[in-house]
C-alpha cells in the first residue's frame, strides 16, 4: 500500500490532492458528481469583505493549452459565506478547507481573517495577495516586499490558523516575496496564481477580455510554475503549496519532486469535473511504477 | 449533470455554416433549454451548444462553425466518439399560464426551440413560431416546425426570405394575438422581443469556463441577484433581467 498523506501545518490530508479556490466554487456542483471527501482538502472560492460581482463579462477567453480568466473576485462576502456557505460545506465535506481570501487594504484582510479564523472546519486561511483582475488590490500587495510582509504580519496577528500566503508569478522574483512572507510568519505559501495575459478578437479588434487583461492557467503554465515552486523550495523553510496548470498525476508528482508538499488542481476542473478524483486514483499506481511507497519521502526530491 | 460519451451517427449541413449533427448516448435528464458541454481534440475548453431535440438515446443538436472549435466538429468522422456533460443548465419552464405562446428564434437561437414547441404540444398547447435569420442562405428548420403542425413565420433581415425585417416584425405582423413568449438568440434580439412587452423566458449565451456553475465566469446580474448564465440561467425570466 502506498502512503498518500501529507501534512501542511499540522493538518493531516489523505493526500496532497485540493481543487484551487476559484475553480471549485463551495463544492456544490462536483459534490453532485463524486463524493468529494476523497479530497485532502479544497480551497474555496475567493472571499472578500463585501460581496463583489466582480468584472463586466466575457471574462473567459481560450487559449493555446489553457484560458484566461478576469472573474475578478465574485463572491457574496464573508458575512454571507460564513452564514451560508461554510455551514454547506460542512454537510457534503467533513474535512478542513482552505478559506481563501482576498483584500483591497490591509484592514479588510484581516477583518475577513478575524472573521473566519472563529470557523472550526477552516483548517487553512490562505490570503490571495496576487488577483490580478482586481484593481488597485490583491496583487499590488503580491508584488512587493514590503507589502507582502504587511499583509502577511497584519493576518498572522489576528488568527491562530496557519496562513499560506499565495503568491503572484507577475514578479522580478517570486523567492523575494517568499522570503519577505516568511520573515513575518508566514506558516506556508501557496503557488502560483495566474499569469496576466490577453486575446485580440480579430473580427473587432478588441481584447475579448471586457477587462482587456486575464489571467492565464491550464497546461500551458504549468512548467512555468514548476520552475518557481523549485525556487521557491530552495529559498525558505517553508511547506509549499504548488499549483499552475496541473493536470495529470504525473503533474503532481512533478510538482512535489519540484518541492510541493500540497498540490492544486484550478483549471482542470473545468474542463472535466473528475480530474482530481481521476488523479487520486491514479497516483497509487504511478507510485508503484516509480517505486514510491511514501509520497511525503519524494517532497523536494529534485533537489538532492 | 452527466458525463456521457457519444457516438456521432449523422452530420449535414442544413444553412450556410450551420450543421445538424445526430448523437447517440445516454439522454437521460436533458430537458429542453439545456445544453451540453462537448470536449474537443486540442480545444482547452469544452463547446457549449444548446439541445435541439431528443429521442431516446438521439441527441440533435445545431450549430454554426464560427471558430477552430466548431470547424473541428463539422469535421468529424461518423463513429467518432465525443465525451460530453449533459444536462446542463436551467431550461425552459412549460408549467407556465400561457394559450397561445410565440417560440421566437434568431438566428441559431432557433434549435432549443424545437424540443421546446413538442414539449409543449405534448401538454396541448400549440405554439407560434417566429424565426429571423440574416438571409436566406441561413434559414433553417422552416420545414421541421411545419412538421410539427405549426404555424411558421420567417423574417430575414435582408428580405431574401420571408418577411423583410426582424422576428420581431413576424411576432407583429402574424402573431399579435400571442400571449407568452419563449425565446433564444443574440442579445440585441432578445432585447427588441422584450420590448413588445410579453411576459416570457429568454435564453442568454455568454462565453463560459465550465458550464456547469463552478468559475463563475459568465456571470450577469439580475434583478433577483447575481445569476450564472451556465447554471442559473441560460433561460432567465422577463421579470428579473437587468439589460
Amino acid at each position: 500500500m502506498v502512503n498518500l498523506s501529507v501534512n501542511l501545518s499540522g493538518l493531516e490530508l489523505s493526500n496532497p490532492i485540493i481543487p484551487a479556490s476559484g475553480t471549485f466554487g463551495y463544492g456544490r456542483e462536483f459534490a453532485e458528481l463524486y463524493d468529494i471527501g476523497i479530497l485532502g482538502s479544497f480551497s474555496f472560492k475567493g472571499t472578500t469583505l463585501e460581496a463583489r460581482f466582480g468584472n463586466p463579462t466575457p471574462r473567459i477567453a481560450e487559449t493555446p493549452s489553457g484560458m484566461l480568466n478576469a472573474v475578478g473576485l465574485q463572491n457574496p462576502g464573508v458575512d454571507e459565506v460564513i452564514k451560508t456557505e461554510i455551514p454547506n460545506i460542512k454537510k457534503i465535506f467533513g474535512k478542513p478547507v482552505i478559506a481563501n481570501v482576498g483584500g483591497f487594504s490591509i484592514e479588510e484582510y484581516t477583518k475577513c481573517c478575524e472573521l473566519l479564523d472563529k470557523c472550526d472546519n477552516v483548517g487553512i486561511i490562505e490570503v490571495n495577495i496576487s488577483c490580478p483582475n482586481v484593481h488597485n488590490g490583491g496583487m499590488s500587495f503580491g508584488t512587493t516586499t514590503e507589502g507582502a510582509a504587511a499583509v502577511t504580519k497584519a493576518v498572522k496577528a489576528v488568527t491562530t490558523k496557519p496562513v499560506y500566503m499565495k503568491l503572484s508569478p507577475n514578479v522580478t522574483d517570486i523567492t523575494e516575496i517568499a522570503k519577505a512572507c516568511e520573515a513575518e510568519g508566514a506558516d506556508g505559501i501557496s503557488l502560483i496564481n495566474t499569469l496576466l495575459g490577453m486575446r485580440i478578437d480579430l473580427k473587432n479588434r478588441k481584447p475579448i477580455i471586457k477587462n482587456t487583461t486575464g489571467g492565464l492557467s491550464g497546461g500551458a503554465i504549468f512548467p512555468v510554475a514548476l520552475q518557481m515552486v523549485y525556487r521557491v523550495y530552495k529559498a525558505v523553510n517553508l511547506p509549499l503549496i504548488g499549483m499552475g496548470g496541473v493536470t495529470t498525476a504525473e503533474d503532481v508528482v512533478e510538482m512535489m519532486l519540484a518541492g510541493a508538499t500540497g498540490v492544486q488542481i484550478g483549471a482542470a476542473n473545468l474542463k472535466n469535473p473528475f480530474v482530481c478524483k481521476e488523479i487520486i486514483e491514479e497516483l497509487p499506481n504511478l507510485c508503484e511504477k516509480y517505486g514510491i511507497k511514501d509520497l511525503k519521502d519524494i517532497i523536494g526530491g529534485a533537489h538532492q | 449533470m452527466k458525463r456521457e460519451i457519444f457516438t456521432l451517427l449523422s452530420s449535414k449541413c442544413i444553412a450556410e455554416n450551420v450543421f445538424e449533427i445526430k448523437l447517440e448516448g445516454n439522454c437521460e435528464g436533458i430537458s429542453s433549454g439545456q445544453f451540453v458541454n462537448i470536449e474537443l481534440d486540442g480545444m482547452y475548453l469544452r463547446r457549449p451548444i444548446s439541445v435541439c431535440d431528443v429521442n431516446d438515446n438521439i441527441l440533435t443538436l445545431i450549430y454554426k462553425v464560427v471558430g477552430k472549435g466548431t470547424k473541428a466538429l463539422s469535421e468529424a468522422k461518423i463513429g467518432d466518439k465525443f465525451d460530453l456533460l449533459t444536462g446542463l443548465g436551467n431550461g425552459y419552464d412549460i408549467n407556465v399560464d400561457t394559450k397561445k405562446p410565440v417560440l421566437a428564434g434568431g438566428g441559431v437561437g432557433t434549435p432549443p426551440l424545437y424540443m421546446l414547441a413538442k414539449k409543449l404540444i405534448e401538454k396541448g398547447i400549440k405554439p407560434y413560431i417566429a424565426l429571423g435569420f440574416a438571409d436566406k442562405k441561413s434559414v433553417f428548420y422552416k420545414e421541421e416546425f411545419e412538421k410539427l403542425g405549426l404555424k411558421v413565420s420567417v423574417a430575414t433581415v435582408d428580405g431574401s426570405f420571408g418577411t423583410k425585417g426582424f422576428v420581431t416584425d413576424c411576432i407583429k405582423n402574424d402573431f399579435s394575438d400571442a400571449d407568452y413568449v419563449f425565446t433564444c438568440g443574440p442579445e440585441p434580439m432578445l432585447k427588441a422581443v422584450y420590448d413588445l412587452g410579453l411576459k416570457g423566458q429568454f435564453s442568454f449565451e455568454e462565453r463560459m469556463g465550465c458550464g456547469f456553475g463552478a468559475c463563475m465566469g459568465c456571470s450577469c446580474k439580475t434583478k433577483y441577484g447575481n445569476k450564472r448564465i451556465c447554471k442559473d440561467g441560460p433561460v432567465l425570466l422577463a421579470e428579473e433581467i437587468i439589460w
